[in-house]
């Protein structure tokens, strides 16, 4: 008791937000270790497991075949990592409203399609044919939003119903030909495959970023002090922001040493970005995580809860059509394969994998890469030592397994650890 | 404080569902800095009467005046613009966000297109201290708050807004006795504050303990309304009930307990 009153009254003017005795204001790197380690055990996991899992695997097929880590088969992994992860980035809004869309895989095929046919075959300009197929996306998950807001229909059966009828009108619109090769000088071609930065461009761009996490981070620093509320130091955001440039300007050179970061690799991380930015400081991505986490909540606090749903179901499909577009123009052409196969298991699997949590609410944009690139580091490795296609999806199907039941256990751990 | 005029008053409220007849004659009124008790056994039309102040149902006849001025209030979100703020029983926060997310919830502070994060902090902290509340940090989700930090934050995300009139329905429910307390010092701070409270409960020590005037529901009526100087656990057990000599009040009589 007289050791409380000691601390209040010797910490003088606190700030505004330091003012509870309970408060244990300790930034040893000790006990940040173990504030790190009470969130763990509390299920507050974030993208923790993802990251682990990521240097395992790297490690792992590193030392069964050290080109797994060559510059070569990075900036690889990163194109085939792409088209896919950009679906992913649907996925992810759509489980932070505790949702699902089971029918990417036929928007991706449907929006590549479309493209193709009306590229090829109608003589549209490239950069219009690649608008219709978005717009078509867009029109799909506008149809789901009000096949869910109005009638109250399941996401998961609506989007069954649609992985069906889609994948027909994919068929339909593609005819009796069923391959169509793009036209090779066509630039989306040459964007999912040739197109890299210039290595001065690279840097360039690791600096810019680190700049603008600084500068962002001074005004808001700024703006706390001066509302009396506690502030990091300029220093530690100044060593946060080099070490942000110091790592990405690595990575650049690193992946330099081959052709370097390719553009599509590049739209896909500046969409994630982007989209991170938008679910944490708009009014818009605050909404989604009130909708995911206590849809009623947010309907008695005045939310439109119904937009909140239209707006995620049309994005999620107009990144599906998207991730459809990239992959016809990665793999030159589109066929009635197209979207089909493991495209729908694993775009919803890297989100999952990265951390979204399936009971809706928590996850980030963020997920959709490392997600991603866990899968595709273990098909790249599997591929890279020779394992065959039967043993990859083995090992992909228990990844997700387990991503699953860490979501679900931390669910668990959060249930009942949540009133300390 | 008895003379100054009603912020809320209600006369002649009557609300039929089908053939229930669930409100007929009510009438009712607070003033500013007052807290006022409505009481009454289940089924007796507190929260029918409450849902009509905060705009849920629009009552079949009678008069709403707010602030001298006669009113219709046609939905949660006009009531809200009115400045009558509603405590729902099952407070409706979103348990993965944090303190702040959750108070300015629908109404969120923005500066150039994006979420104004630092100010709705700041501000989050008025709020919270002209409350007294116990909130060690506004930056932790809601799912790691104690029962009573939850009801404080439901009741502090209210305020938003400078309501002159807030309704709280069965606050202190499903709370231990300590956050009961903590709940009804809140209660008192907000009559402090100037702002009219209406105060839903069916434990009597609570009323008694921060009610100035309480209101007695019975059968979709008014039953009595008492000063709460002048009225004792059994009288107001027997208004409740309809009988002086009803299980209850045999109960208390017979152990010659006075709660
Ligand atoms: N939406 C409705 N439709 C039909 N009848 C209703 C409706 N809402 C309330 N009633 C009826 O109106 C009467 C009053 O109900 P109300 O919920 O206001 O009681 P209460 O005093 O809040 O009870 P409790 O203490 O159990 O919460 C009851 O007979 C109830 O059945
Ligand atoms: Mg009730």
């Amino acid at each position: 008791m007289s050791t409380t009153d000691e601390r209040t009254s010797s910490t003088g003017p606190a700030f505004a937000d330091r003012a509870d005795e309970r408060l244990v204001e300790d930034s040893s790197p000790g006990a940040l270790l173990r504030g790190f380690l009470r969130r763990m055990r509390s299920g507050d996991l974030g993208m923790v497991p993802v990251i682990v899992g990521l240097v395992v695997i790297w490690a792992v097929f590193y030392a069964q075949n050290p080109r797994f880590l060559s510059s070569r088969n990075l900036v690889e992994l990163s194109l085939d990592s792409a088209t896919i992860g950009m679906i992913s980035v649907g996925i992810v809004l759509v489980l932070l409203l505790g949702e699902i869309d089971l029918s990417v895989g036929s928007v991706s095929g449907l929006g590549g399609s479309i493209l193709a046919v009306l590229l090829v075959y109608q003589g549209w300009p490239l950069l219009t044919a690649i608008l219709a197929a978005l717009a078509c996306g867009i029109a799909i998950g506008v149809l789901y939003g009000l096949l869910y807001t109005r009638f109250g229909v399941p996401s998961f059966v609506i989007t069954l119903a649609g992985l069906l009828a889609l994948l027909g009108v994919q068929l339909a619109v593609l005819g009796s030909n069923g391959t169509v090769n793009l036209p090779g000088d066509s630039w989306i071609i040459k964007f999912a495959n040739f197109w890299f930065l210039p290595d001065w461009a690279s840097y360039a761009l690791a600096v810019a970023a680190g700049a603008i996490y600084f500068a962002g981070r001074v005004v808001t620093i700024r703006r706390r002090r001066s509302l009396n509320l506690s502030a990091p130091s300029i220093l530690s955001v100044a060593v946060r922001a080099g070490l942000l440039v110091v790592g990405l300007v690595a990575m650049a050179y690193y992946l330099n040493i081959d052709r370097g970061i390719g553009y599509m690799p590049l739209l896909w991380v500046l969409v994630i970005v982007l989209m991170d930015q938008l679910l944490r400081r708009t009014t818009w991505g605050r909404h989604v995580y009130a909708v995911g986490g206590n849809e009623e909540a947010a309907r008695r606090a005045g939310i439109a809860v119904d937009r909140v749903y239209l707006s995620v179901f049309a994005l999620a499909s107009m990144f599906a059509a998207l991730g459809g577009v990239l992959a016809a123009g990665r793999l030159q052409s589109v066929a009635q394969s197209s979207g089909g196969t493991d495209t729908n298991l694993m775009a919803i699997a890297a989100a999952v994998i990265g951390g979204v949590s399936l009971f809706g609410g928590r996850g980030s944009a963020f997920a959709a890469l490392l997600g991603m690139l866990v899968l595709q580091s273990i098909t790249s490795g599997l591929n890279l030592i020779g394992v065959a296609a039967e043993i990859r999806y083995i090992v992909t199907g228990a990844v997700l397994l387990l991503a699953v039941t860490i979501d679900s256990l931390s669910r668990r751990a959060r249930k009942s650890s949540g009133r300390f | 404080m008895t003379t100054s005029a009603p912020v809320l008053s209600l006369s002649g409220i009557g609300k039929r569902f089908g053939a229930v007849q669930a409100l007929s004659d009510v009438s009712l009124e607070v003033r500013p800095g007052e807290v006022v008790a409505l009481v009454g056994d289940n089924g007796a039309g507190k929260s029918t009467l409450v849902k009509i102040m905060s705009g849920v149902y629009t009552p079949d006849e009678g008069q709403i005046v707010f602030d001298g001025r006669p009113v219709t209030i046609d939905g949660p979100k006009q009531a809200k613009e009115l400045g009558i703020a509603t405590v729902f029983q099952d407070l409706a926060l979103a348990d993965n966000l944090d303190v702040v997310a959750n108070l300015y919830l629908g109404q969120e502070h923005t500066a150039g297109g994006l979420l104004d994060e630092v100010e709705m902090e700041a501000s989050s902290w008025q709020l919270l201290r002209q409350l007294s509340a116990k909130i060690p940090s506004v930056r932790i989700p809601i799912a790691s708050l104690s029962g009573g930090q939850r009801q404080t934050v439901a009741i502090a995300r209210s305020l938003v807004g400078a309501p002159k009139v807030i309704m709280l329905d069965e606050p202190t429910a499903a709370l231990g006795v300590a956050q009961t307390a903590e709940v009804l010092n809140l209660v008192e701070r907000l009559r402090e504050n100037g702002l009219g409270v209406v105060l839903i409960s069916h434990n009597m020590a609570d009323v008694q303990a921060v009610a100035d005037r309480i209101y007695v529901l019975r059968l979709g009526r008014n039953a009595a309304e008492f000063a709460i100087d002048d009225v004792t656990t059994e009288e107001l057990v027997a208004a409740i009930t309809g009988a002086s000599d009803n299980v209850v009040a045999q109960r208390a009589a017979g152990k010659g307990t006075r709660a």
